[in-house]
C-alpha cells in the first residue's frame, strides 16, 4: 500500500525515543496518520510543525495499518506565526479543531482547499479573522452541520434577518422571531457575506458558529469539549478589538 | 533458578534507559560486571543515594538533592531575572553555557490543546506568585522555538503582561550553521530578527 501527496501536518506526537506519529490533512486521504521515523532528529523535526505543507508519501503493508511516512517540506508556516500571538494562536485553533472532528482517512476536499488557502493568509491579521470565521462555516458544512441563512425560517421571508436559531441553523427574522429574540443566535452581516465586515461583527459571528461548534459538532463527537485552543484564538482576537 | 536471573534483570532495566536497546544494554552490563570496583560498586552506592534523596526544587522545579535547590537558595542568584525553561534538561543546558546568572522556573511542559495540557498542569501559577513574592524585574521566556512552546511563551506573557519586562530568546541562525542547510522557517526568523552592524 502507497501513495503520495500534498498534505498539511496537523499534529505531531514523539514516538520512542527516535520517530514521531504524525497527523496530517491531505486532499484526496483526508486525515491521516503515520509514522516518520527519525522524526524528532535535529534534521526532521523543524519540518514538522504544525501547519506545515508537506509533500508525503505513506506506505504500509496493509491498508489498516498506520505505516509510516516520509516527508519533505514544501513551505513552513512555523516562522510567520511565531512571533505574532494572533496568528499563532488561529492556526493552532484551525490545527486542533480539524484534529477533533475529521474522522481518518475521509477525504474533504472543499475543506482541504479551503484551509490551505487560510494558513496562506497567516500572518495577515487584517484580514485572518474574517477568513477563519468564513473557513469555521465551511467546516460546519462539511460536517453537516451547515447554517442555511438565505431565509426566515418562520417568515420564509429574505428581508431583515436578525437571527439564527439554535436549534435549525437557520436564519430568523425580527418579525419572525418575535417575543422568541432572547432565544435566538446574533446573524451579523458578515455572516451572510454582506457590508464592510468590521471585526466586531466577525467577533460577534464567531460567537454564533462558536455555538454550533460546541453544541451540534462536539456534541455528536461524544460531547468531548471542543479544543480550548478555539476560545484562546477567540479571546486574542477580541482582546485587539 | 536461573543463575543469571539477576543480571538477565538488570539487562531489562538498563535496556529501558533512552539510548540504550536490549543488546547495548547487555554490553554495558557486561562491561559493569568487569570493571566491579570501578564501575559497579560505586554506581550502585550512588544510585541507591541519589534513589533516597532525589527530589524536584519545591520553589522552581528543577531537580536536586534538597527540598529547595541550590540556585533558588544562593543569594548571589538573585538579580531580579527569571528565566522560564520548559523542562530540566534545558535548564542544565543553560547553566551549561553559563550566560545566565538569574533563577529558573521549570514549567514541566507546554501547553497542548492535543494532549488536554493546560496552564493548571503546568508550574504556571508558581510563576505567578514567585513573579510578585520574589521582586522579579524580568521575566525570560526561553521556551523552545515550536509552536507550543511559543503557544505556552505568549500565554505567559499575556498573563504578565504590564507587571514585569518579558523577554524571549533570539531565533536564527546558530553558530556554525550554514544558510544552505537551513530550512526555511529558520531563514525566515532570522531574516525577520537582522540586527545592525
Amino acid at each position: 500500500m502507497e501513495w503520495r501527496g500534498t498534505a498539511i501536518l496537523l499534529s505531531v506526537r514523539r514516538h520512542g525515543e527516535t520517530s514521531a506519529i504524525i497527523d496530517v490533512f491531505t486532499e484526496e486521504k483526508g486525515r491521516h496518520a503515520g509514522v516518520v521515523r527519525g522524526g524528532t532528529s535535529r534534521k526532521v523535526a523543524p519540518i514538522l510543525q504544525p501547519g506545515a505543507q508537506l509533500d508525503v508519501a505513506w506506505r504500509a503493508r496493509l491498508e489498516d495499518h498506520i505505516g509510516s511516512f516520509t516527508v519533505e517540506p514544501v513551505r513552513s508556516r512555523a516562522a510567520i506565526v511565531m512571533g505574532d500571538r494572533l496568528a499563532l494562536a488561529g492556526l493552532n485553533a484551525v490545527t486542533s479543531i480539524l484534529c477533533f472532528c475529521l474522522p481518518e482517512r475521509e477525504a474533504h476536499g472543499p475543506l482541504y482547499r479551503r484551509t490551505e488557502q487560510l494558513l496562506d493568509l497567516l500572518g495577515q491579521n487584517d484580514v485572518w479573522p474574517l477568513a477563519y470565521l468564513r473557513w469555521e462555516v465551511a467546516l460546519l458544512e462539511e460536517m453537516g452541520f451547515g447554517l442555511d441563512l438565505s431565509a426566515c425560517a418562520v417568515t420564509g421571508g429574505t428581508e431583515d434577518l436578525a437571527y439564527v436559531s439554535p436549534k435549525t441553523g437557520r436564519a430568523v427574522s425580527r418579525t419572525g422571531a418575535g417575543t422568541w429574540a432572547n432565544r435566538l443566535l446574533p446573524l451579523p452581516d458578515v455572516l451572510r457575506g454582506l457590508g464592510d465586515a468590521p471585526d466586531t461583527e466577525v467577533a460577534q459571528a464567531l460567537e454564533t458558529t462558536g455555538y454550533f461548534l460546541n453544541n451540534h459538532l462536539a456534541a455528536d463527537l461524544g460531547n468531548k469539549p471542543l479544543p480550548d485552543a478555539r476560545a484562546r484564538f477567540v479571546d486574542t482576537f477580541t482582546r485587539t478589538l | 533458578m536461573s543463575s543469571t536471573k539477576d543480571i538477565d534483570a538488570l539487562i531489562e532495566m538498563m535496556a529501558k534507559l533512552p539510548g540504550l536497546g536490549p543488546r547495548s544494554a547487555r554490553r554495558a552490563v557486561l562491561h559493569l560486571i568487569r570493571k566491579r570496583a570501578l564501575l559497579l560498586t560505586p554506581l550502585a552506592d550512588v544510585m541507591q543515594i541519589v534513589a533516597a534523596t532525589a527530589r524536584e526544587c519545591m520553589n522552581c522545579g528543577n531537580v536536586g538533592t534538597t527540598d529547595v535547590c541550590d540556585i533558588c537558595t544562593s543569594e548571589k542568584r538573585a538579580t531580579g531575572e527569571l528565566c522560564v525553561v520548559e523542562d530540566v534538561a534545558d535548564l542544565w543546558a543553560m547553566e551549561r553555557s553559563g550566560v545566565f546568572k538569574g533563577r529558573y522556573h521549570v514549567l514541566g511542559g507546554t501547553l497542548s490543546a492535543l494532549d488536554a495540557v493546560g496552564p493548571d498542569e503546568l508550574r504556571i501559577p508558581r510563576l505567578m506568585d514567585r513573579v510578585e513574592t520574589e521582586g522579579i524585574s524580568e521575566v525570560i521566556l526561553a521556551l523552545n522555538a515550536t509552536i507550543d512552546g511559543q503557544t505556552t511563551a505568549h500565554y505567559i506573557a499575556d498573563q504578565l503582561d504590564g507587571r514585569v519586562r518579558l523577554t524571549s530568546l533570539a531565533q536564527g541562525v546558530p553558530i556554525g550553521g550554514e544558510l544552505d542547510y537551513l530550512d526555511d522557517g529558520t531563514i525566515t526568523a532570522a531574516m525577520r530578527a537582522r540586527k545592525d552592524l
